[in-house]
């Protein structure tokens, strides 16, 4: 088979020292460049705005306050998604029923529900009078924290089911097996085996959790309510109060508050993720301890059952029925003049459309953008490109977008690039907000599937007469393929969802789920109708869905994302 | 002092049989294998008796108490896993404990039999060790002290040799049937090796594609194999096709391919069917051209193989079969690549099957 001319010339450049090394130091630099430095040295910038928040005890007691419900917030639902993970994940990899298969892919449904309608859904369903609360006459869950800790509830469980479900499906379960035939009941063995040995796994499904809550922005904004605050609603309302005509606080004390909220998150954040890192592999589960008689008793079948029970009820009546209830003023929409409205793109309908097109569109570009600057720092971590410490380090330091709540990172790159770039253009800083953001999970999951891949496998390929990016070509793009597609996923999803960031860097663009944010605002005013932020909803959920469905029918029956 | 019964026992994963009508009975401090190629169903089979999964038909005893809906733990057996499965999260010595712990027993008693069981094995260095920092045979150790602290009396092992190279393979082996002998256990050991299960077992079943051809001791299998697998699997046979031209008493007479008559003392063939004669390779007799005797066939030496214990040859037939040959290599006169020599056999040396419906090949094939 002849090869085109052009990979031959491409095969041959990669062998040469200068060209690889080239290509490895650009991506280590627009890392630096454009993810890991704008923000922070774009808080450093306005360090000193921050006195101005600090004379006044009001504001900063009030910035404190909001920085720390956003942590109890996300410790909280982290811990309590992992405790109620557990058993669905244990469910859906060992139970026995076909109707599993259902379960297992109805339970990524509000993790592919944009968080901004996921928060109208639940809204509704909890506190209108639409929802379950016409049940008991008056409002069930008032807009308020019990809201926001649901609402985090909700979208983070299913990103904590989907870790343990992977680790319980890569678990070699000879291991409890070798526990029951050495005497331990089912759950002895669970609670002294099989949890112990992936107690990684459950840690990074918390942190995963974590990042997520004190990253969310729009949903949490819609269900607040007025009172409520954490650290991304704080940051909303000042820069509503700093836009209002005529303005509420003057720019001194706006970029002061700013800087002061997204400082004590970022810093907090770091803190509580060093804390799980250094103290995480010392934590002891409860192994020492053994308790024959209780453990028989929880082990067997009527136990079994009334926890299945329980986990299924959890799922369905506190994560998906308000999470897909939405869908009830979507559909009602359809028969009334509203639909028709949508579809011509009449009145705010005609923004509607634009902000989606920017959404999905944004999406694609920083998707393609992480595939180009990401896989190669993806090889350098995984293959210890740059030797054993600086690959190490640089592994750390590609995760560290993730721990940032994502309100802040925004708050910061703009506080960069607006000072260094003055005519930078707005969509280029959407660009760079989400790209910092959505980066460390593309080269996460596309690092450990090359770790995946045996070195032995790489090094026959080159011992046969591969080039590098021959081998590359032939051996590691054809085995990550489906790691690429579902990091891919991923990063869209990620990115089609993001609201802090969003509201953070930009005045003039607006994204789909900045859009919706409004409309539940202007709801009160009865701008914007119920049936039309349903409808809007809706559109979003089922465009995010078909995107979803063809990328994975590209990669049907290849796993799971 | 248990005693382990299979009655009827079949197991199937969707459209595979894995075990197929199995009945056994292995008896109260008897080392038993389970032996036969990749894919045969012995770990299915050993499965079911730890209870690690459940039959779709037949009974399992162990002791006289029907086992069928008793959980693992609480059959009183101790399982030694081919990948050892020795827990990642703790030191060695936490491993071998880890039985007594979980069946409730105090630390000073669980620390005892943990000592007890080490004594056992050998094995007293490296307790702090973690599984991944200790060698294959270690490790193997390991396994076996934690399966024996549990107080188990019926023992288990699924390859426990098979990770290992092949020195400490064969000096562990003897170890494993010492141990299972001193403490008077009822051991069950699966294994795809011929000779590690010739070297160890009181008996041995032979298993084929979920089911048991042959049950008996290294012995009985060896000089009474009852199907051509058995003839082939257990030691080496030459197998020569031909069928029954006559039949007088017990002895018939055969012929083989490309006309070559031998008879053979049989019971079972009538006159007519095609047949398969089983020898072993060192069952053959070999003289020089000049003498004849009975059951005589005319070959010459296609290849000479020099083994150290033994010399091997390889002998054309003149009806183009090939038969291999093994003869102690101090012991007579050897002979040379392309001489002509005379075959025989003795009579009751000799095994005779019914040539099997699925051809010999297929027969024999072990995957
Ligand atoms: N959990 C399972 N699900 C589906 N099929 C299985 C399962 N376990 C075993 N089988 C099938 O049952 C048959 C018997 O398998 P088994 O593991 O018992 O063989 P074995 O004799 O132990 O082989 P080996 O020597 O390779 O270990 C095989 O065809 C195997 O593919
Ligand atoms: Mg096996």
């Amino acid at each position: 088979m002849p090869k085109p001319k052009i990979t031959e010339v491409l095969d041959t450049l990669s062998s040469r020292k200068s060209v690889k090394y080239g290509m490895y130091s650009t991506a280590v630099i627009v890392f630096f460049a454009l993810i890991l430095l704008p923000p922070i040295l774009g808080i450093i910038i306005k360090w000193n705005t921050m006195q101005q928040v600090l004379i006044q005890p009001e504001l900063t007691s009030r910035a404190l306050n909001a920085v720390a419900n956003s942590f109890i917030i996300a410790l909280f639902v982290s811990a309590i998604d992992v405790a109620a993970g557990i058993p669905m994940a244990w469910l859906i990899t060992r139970g026995k029923s076909k109707w599993l298969n259902v379960l297992d892919t109805v339970a990524d449904i509000p993790f592919i529900v944009p968080t901004a309608a996921l928060g109208y859904s639940l809204l509704l369903f909890w506190s209108e009078p639409e929802g379950i609360s016409s049940l008991f006459g008056s409002s069930l869950v008032s807009p308020g924290w019990l809201l926001v800790t649901l609402l985090h509830f909700t979208f983070s469980y299913p990103v904590v089911v989907r870790v343990v479900v992977g680790a319980l499906l890569d678990y070699k379960k000879e291991y409890e097996q070798a526990s029951r035939t050495l005497g331990a009941p089912p759950l002895t063995a669970a609670r002294t085996v099989t949890f112990p040995i992936l107690k990684p796994s459950l840690i990074a499904a918390f942190i995963l959790a974590f990042s997520r809550s004190i990253s969310e922005t729009g949903a949490t904004i819609i269900v607040a309510g007025t009172l409520f605050e954490n650290g991304p609603a704080f940051i909303q309302k000042i820069t509503d109060d700093f836009k209002a005509v005529p303005p509420r606080m003057d720019q001194l004390t706006y970029e002061g508050s700013l800087a002061f909220a997204s400082f004590v998150l970022i810093a907090i954040s770091f803190t509580i993720f060093a804390l799980i890192r250094i103290l995480g592999p010392k934590l002891k589960l409860p192994i020492k301890k053994i308790y024959p008689t209780f453990d028989r008793k929880l082990s067997y079948s009527k136990a079994a059952f009334s926890r299945d029970s329980v986990t299924l009820l959890i799922f369905f009546a506190i994560i998906l029925i308000p999470s897909l209830f939405v869908a009830l003023p979507a559909f009602q929409a359809i028969s009334t003049e509203t639909l028709p409205n949508a579809i011509s793109g009449v009145g705010i309908w005609s923004e509607y459309w634009q902000s989606l097109i920017l959404s999905y569109s944004l999406g694609a570009i920083v998707t393609i953008f992480n595939v180009i600057i990401g896989l190669p720092m993806a090889i350098i971590a995984a293959r210890r490109k740059a030797g054993a410490l600086p690959s190490a380090i640089l592994d750390l330091l590609v995760n560290i977008p993730l721990i940032v709540p994502s309100i802040a990172l925004g708050v910061s790159l703009k506080f960069f690039w607006k000072e260094t770039f003055t005519f930078m253009p707005e969509m280029l800083l959407l660009i760079f907000a989400h790209l910092a953001i959505t980066y460390p999970y593309f080269v996460r999951s596309m690092s450990a599937a090359v770790e995946r891949i045996s070195m032995d496998t790489e090094e026959a390929a080159r011992t046969l007469g591969a080039k590098p990016l021959g081998v590359f070509r032939t051996i590691i793009l054809p085995l990550t393929k489906y790691s690429i597609l579902s990091g891919a996923i991923m990063v869209f999803t990620r990115s089609v969802s993001e609201t802090g960031a969003t509201v953070a860097v930009v005045t003039t663009l607006r994204t789909a789920p900045v859009v919706i944010v409004d409309w539940v605002k202007q709801r009160v005013a009865v701008t914007v109708t119920p049936l039309e932020i349903g409808l809007g909803c809706g559109f979003l959920i089922l465009f995010s869905f078909m995107i979803l469905l063809a990328l994975r029918l590209i990669v049907r029956g290849r796993g799971r994302y | 002092m248990p005693d382990v019964r299979i009655v009827n026992v079949t197991k199937k994963f969707g459209k595979i049989v894995a075990v197929e009508n199995v009945s056994l009975h292995i008896h109260d401090q008897e080392y038993f294998s389970l032996l036969g190629p990749s894919g045969c169903g012995k770990t299915t089979l050993l499965r079911l008796i730890a209870g690690l999964i459940r039959p779709d038909e037949g009974e399992i005893y162990i002791g006289d108490k029907l086992v069928n809906d008793v959980p693992p733990e609480d059959r009183d057996i101790g399982f030694v896993f081919q990948t050892f499965a020795l827990f990642p999260h703790m030191d060695a010595w936490n491993n071998v404990i880890y039985g007594p712990k979980v069946k409730g027993f105090d630390m000073e008693k669980a620390t005892t039999i943990g000592h007890e069981v080490l004594e056992m094995v050998r094995l007293h260095e490296r307790l702090d060790a973690f599984p991944s920092e200790l060698s294959g045979g270690m490790m193997q150790r390991i396994a076996v002290a934690r399966a024996l602290a549990a107080g188990a009396k019926l023992l288990l092992l699924d390859e426990p040799l098979g990770q290992l190279d092949a020195k400490v393979r064969n000096e562990l082996r003897y170890e494993i049937r010492r141990m299972s002998k001193d403490l008077e256990l009822t051991a069950i050991h699966v294994t795809h090796d011929q000779s590690e299960a010739m070297a160890i077992s009181d008996r041995i079943a032979v298993m084929k594609k979920g089911k048991v051809l042959q049950i008996g001791t290294p012995k009985e299998l060896y000089m009474n194999p009852q199907s051509v697998f058995v003839a082939h699997f257990i030691g080496e046979s030459n197998f020569l096709e031909g069928y029954v031209l006559n039949e007088n008493n017990n002895e018939v007479l055969i012929e083989l391919r490309g006309g070559i008559r031998v008879s053979v003392t049989n019971k079972t063939l009538t006159k007519g069917e095609r047949i398969v004669l089983a020898i072993r390779p060192e069952a053959f007799i070999i003289e020089k051209e000049t003498e004849k005797s009975k059951n005589a066939m005319l070959g010459f030496v296609e290849r000479v193989t020099f083994e150290g214990t033994n010399i091997r040859y390889e002998v054309r037939l003149e009806n183009q079969d090939l038969v291999v040959i093994v003869k102690p290599s101090l012991v007579g006169e050897w002979f040379n690549t392309g001489e002509k020599i005379i075959l025989s056999f003795p009579l009751e040396k000799a095994h005779v099957f019914a040539y099997p419906d699925v051809g010999l090949r297929e027969e024999i094939a072990v995957e």
